[in-house]
């Protein structure tokens, strides 16, 4: 068998399921190819070579017993480090929790494990899941394999970069609001969040409660598909999990439900036009083109809430934070510092708090803090979840009319590492016409769309009802066939050989 | 633990002459559900330290709570019990704020959405002029989760200033809590200790009648924080209050109330204000010290809990708990009064020593009522007063009181011989039984015996074996005296007389 490294997810599975190649020799072929090329991408924060070949043992050993496997048995996967893991340290990019090693694995690594998904590592990311480029990563910056000057999208840039990179095939990242999309987009991978609820937050290390959702990253939209399976479904342990069946996405992605014809497409006003780079709106536009070509109807559809969902997101997710952070004190695990004997033990949790969290964590929670303060509490966060309101009104009132919404992922292409890290505002742009999904709670997915500006990625957003994220896939799956036909093959056919030994 | 106040105080009659109290109570009940609040871990009292937690307990990232549902069941039907309306939608709520004993620096409560509002409590309250009925208003019960324990070790005061170090038990951590809290309470004067007692006693009552608590409140089961507050007479608008935090005896509500009502008045009246702050009971003089001030309300920050759906409960499954209600304390002590046949202010007294419960399980085991209320509002009545302590806190059981009274009744014991197995049980020496052996505490009954000390007492009183001979049979008393003091008082008197008369009858042959 040639490159490992270059086969999509079903057809490792599909090679390991019948024999071709073991488990073990995918691994190794992945850790070999991380071993090379995570200099310069830095993907990883955490690679153990031997509990990731223990995993593909396993799956090696159940084919040899005869047990059945699962539809991704063998297949590695980059797991972001907001979730925990037995057997591996969890950091969520921040010094704050340097060391700790979780108890328990989230119950996506349960599942992940149950089926047979071999972990090779965790992946970087912004500090706590705050940010659009893994700048704020408290371990370093991750680059975009397409351009190693670039950021390669956050907070779930790690996975993202993994991903372009071949250093894995599929990834999971989470999504408050943008994160799977955005870091997808901007390195021309497939990415989805899934309806809130979808797949269980337990062991998600919590950033914004009502909003963070784990989901696929992928280098096409079947293989994001069976990754959303195995991870999705009902869980006791998490009280916001839906308990109702995981829409069919893998019948969708094979094309079982059918192509888009006839399906209804409404692209938002909103989320297009001013402020989007020339070469995202141009591949937006010849997007919405081959949809109509390919037989669905499209139709402008008006939100005028989705202006306010950026300052809205701006209230709530800080508020959140500011609650969901407050545990990391120093008392129980993690960093401690001040503790000197001197000191009592508020000023303890006071300093090690403030070694332990970089600033964009820290400006939330002073945002969070002061938006739930007493006074202000209905001015801001108040006014806020009424907002959300709005925009979940805005959806609802647009899927009565249409199946899917589309719009760009992101206003512009990969940023220079660096442009934005001293402006909050142009940071948190990024993440525009994301945040509406993200504040209704329903599917997106984030697809290649071509190339844009400097020759660099751009996505299509492809929004659903909640609970109709088999409708996101549908279209996906029809519109990446398409496009690939017009390319040639796959986007990331396109992307330039890593240059190796140059890490700046 | 002494008190350090030196504060003044006005005489409780004096501050009463000037000023109204009023109270308002929070009243926190540990639920006894076999798990915690948002987790499966057991809530066990008593298990050796962090022994019963897992990551959602410890609040470890990215755990996750998930409502007990037996919880909201205990909730909903203390709700209904104290004639609260039951909300048909409600919310749980974070409060922030850092201390080491929250393992998640927030606590899962309830805030402006409570499960249970507006209802109210019946109590009856001793005064001189006999019983007198009073209703409390409940503003609210909501659900909550409970912190860890901290023992702060070092230090002259085992509070956290001066310590050493402290130790964190997180094995209450997330244990089921209802805070009960009542409207301000605003009665006679001179009623108000009286009637946070009565209060408390009804609350509690009502809540192991539920039998959704132990309520032990030297466990800490049931904690009470008292709210008192001075205006001068004929003033409406409320004055400063304070916090006076886990008070833990019902005796002890009473005195800390009068207690405050004592130094606010004496502040008062020498023109001073009135701090807002939290203040320490202390058992040993009945004082109250100055704890945390609250320089300013501390900010919480409440918000909705996102982690968390809203509470939904369906208005069959409220009826079907209703139906579940015990019968009301004051409707079941007036049955009580009647079955047993006394009168209401013996029934006072037996609540007012905390029995009531205690001699009903006593004669569900088959005790005399008359015998059951003898023993528990008597001697071990006694003996929790000498202890400062609730009778139910005292390591005396109905089946053992049964025991005891079975004994008597067999005449194995007598009064004096079973008030020294009563000393036995509370001294830990085993139950009634054991205690009679290891003390070689049962009467004489060996006729032999006996006969035997008559025969030595009745040659050394040969005059009064003359006078009993000569028909003075009241006579015999001396004897028997005698008989008892040679016995170790271990004899059964009754028995004594009988035989002393049987002997001098006999030698009259």
């Amino acid at each position: 068998m040639s490159d490992l490294t270059l086969l999509g997810a079903a057809e490792t599975a599909a090679v390991v399921a019948g024999g071709d190649v073991s488990a073990r020799e995918v691994a190794t072929a992945h850790l070999d190819r991380i071993e090379q090329t995570d200099e310069v991408v830095h993907a990883f924060l955490h690679v153990d070579r031997d509990l990731t070949l223990t995993q593909a043992d396993a799956v090696d050993q159940a084919r040899a017993d005869g047990s059945p496997l699962g539809p991704l048995a063998g297949v590695p996967l980059a797991l972001k480090d907001v979730f925990t893991m037995k057997g591996a340290p969890t950091t969520c990019g921040s010094k704050i929790l340097q060391g700790w090693r979780p108890p328990y694995d989230a119950t996506v690594v349960e599942r992940l494990s149950a089926g047979g998904v071999v972990v090779l590592g965790k992946t970087n990311m912004d500090e706590f899941a705050m940010g659009s480029s893994t700048e704020n990563s408290a371990y370093g910056v991750t680059r975009n394999p397409w351009n190693l000057s670039r950021i390669p999208g956050g907070s779930s840039g790690g996975s993202s970069a993994a991903v372009a990179a071949r250093q894995a095939p599929l990834a999971i990242g989470t999504d408050t609001g943008g994160s799977i999309r955005q870091p997808a987009a901007v390195t021309g991978i497939v990415g989805v969040k899934p309806t809130y609820g979808g797949v269980s937050r337990y062991g998600l290390v919590a950033f914004s409660s009502s909003l963070d959702q784990g989901g696929p990253l992928a280098r096409s939209v079947l293989d994001a598909a069976l990754l959303h399976e195995v991870m999705a479904g009902h869980d006791p342990k998490d009280a916001t999990s839906i308990n109702a069946p995981v829409p069919p996405v893998v019948a969708a992605a094979r094309g079982e439900l059918g192509g888009v014809e006839g399906m209804k497409v409404g692209v938002v006003s909103q989320l297009q036009g001013e402020g989007y780079q020339p070469g995202v709106q141009a591949r937006f536009d010849e997007t919405v083109a081959l949809l109509t070509s390919l037989g669905a109807e499209v139709v402008e559809v008006s939100c005028p809430s989705f202006e306010y969902a950026l300052p809205a997101y701006y209230l709530i997710s800080p508020s959140e934070c500011s609650s969901n952070l407050a545990r990391f004190d120093g008392m129980r695990y993690g960093l401690r510092d001040g503790d000197n004997g001197e000191n009592g033990v508020e000023q303890v949790m006071a300093i090690t708090r403030a070694t332990g969290f970089g600033p964009e964590v820290k400006r939330r929670i002073m945002l969070g803090t002061y938006a739930l303060s007493a006074g202000y509490y209905d001015a801001y966060y108040g006014q806020a979840q009424k907002v959300r309101t709005l925009i979940r009104r805005d959806f609802e009132a647009a899927y009565a009319k249409v199946d899917v919404l589309v719009s760009p992922t992101t206003p512009t292409v990969a940023f220079p590492i660096g442009e934005r890290a001293d402006d909050p505002i142009a940071m948190y742009k990024a993440d525009l016409a994301t945040l509406p999904s993200s504040l209704y709670g329903g599917p997106a997915m984030s697809l290649p769309a071509g190339l844009g500006d400097d020759n660099l990625p751009v996505g299509v957003q492809l929004m659903a009802a909640v609970q109709r994220d088999e409708q996101v896939y549908r279209v996906g799956a029809a519109l990446e066939t398409a496009l690939e036909e017009r390319w040639g093959g796959p986007l990331l056919d396109q992307i330039p050989e890593l240059v190796l030994g140059a890490s700046t | 633990m002494t008190a350090t106040t030196s504060e003044p105080l006005l005489t409780f009659e004096d501050a009463i002459a000037t000023f109204d109290p009023v109270m308002g109570f929070e009243v926190h009940v540990e639920l006894n559900t076999l798990t915690k609040m948002f987790c499966g871990c057991p809530t066990e009292f008593g298990a050796p330290p962090n022994t019963q937690v897992c990551p959602v307990c410890l609040g470890l990232p990215g755990a996750l709570p998930v409502v007990n549902e037996k919880a909201v069941e205990s909730a909903i039907r203390i709700g209904l019990a104290l004639g609260c309306s039951i909300a048909e939608w409600s919310r749980f709520a974070r409060k922030n704020y850092f201390y080491p004993d929250m393992p998640k620096d927030f606590q899962t409560s309830q805030y402006d959405e409570p499960i249970a509002v507006n209802g109210a409590l019946a109590i009856v309250v001793p005064t001189e002029d006999g019983p007198r009925p009073v209703t409390v208003g409940i503003e609210r019960a909501h659900m909550e989760e409970d912190t860890g324990k901290i023992l702060h070790v070092g230090g002259a005061t085992g509070r956290i200033h001066g310590a050493d170090y402290s130790l964190i038990d997180y094995n209450r951590a997330g244990v089921p809590l209802i805070e009960i809290v009542t409207k301000p309470i605003e009665v006679e004067p001179a009623l108000a200790p009286a009637v946070a007692r009565a209060y408390v006693t009804e609350l509690r009552e009502l809540i192991v009648a539920l039998g959704v608590s132990d309520a032990h409140m030297h466990q800490g089961s049931m904690r009470v924080d008292a709210n008192v507050s001075l205006k001068p007479r004929g003033r409406v608008e409320l004055g400063t209050r304070t916090e006076t935090k886990n008070v833990n005896s019902i005796r002890s509500v009473e005195r800390a109330v009068r207690f405050e009502i004592q130094r606010q008045a004496a502040v008062l009246q020498a023109g001073e204000t009135i701090i807002q702050e939290t203040r320490h009971f202390h058992e040993s003089d009945g004082s109250t010290t100055s704890g945390r001030i609250k320089e300013e309300a501390e900010d919480y920050r409440y918000f909705p809990e996102p982690d968390l759906t809203p509470i939904v409960p369906e208005s069959a499954w409220i009826e079907r708990l209703r139906a579940t209600l015990p019968e009301p304390p004051l409707k079941r002590r007036a049955r009580i009064r009647e079955e047993w046949g006394i009168s209401e202010h013996e029934m006072q007294s037996l609540i007012n020593a905390g029995a009531l419960e205690l001699v009903q399980q006593t004669v569900a085991l088959g005790a005399d009522s008359a015998d059951a209320r003898k023993w528990w509002t008597g001697e071990i009545a006694r003996i929790s007063n000498e202890r400062g302590l609730d009778v139910a806190a005292l390591p005396i059981t109905p089946q053992d009181v049964h025991r005891i009274i079975m004994l008597t009744i067999e005449g194995s014991l007598n009064d004096k011989l079973a008030r020294q197995v009563i000393e036995g049980v509370l001294a830990g020496e085993g139950n009634p039984d054991e205690v009679v052996v290891s003390r070689d505490l049962a009467v004489v009954s060996d006729d032999g015996a006996l006969l035997e000390a008559i025969d030595t007492a009745l040659a050394q009183q040969p005059d009064v074996a003359e006078k009993i001979r000569g028909g003075k049979v009241q006579a015999a008393g001396a004897i028997v005296g005698a008989v008892m003091q040679s016995t170790g008082g271990m004899a059964d008197a009754a028995r004594v007389r009988e035989l002393i008369l049987e002997r001098v009858g006999d030698s009259l042959g």
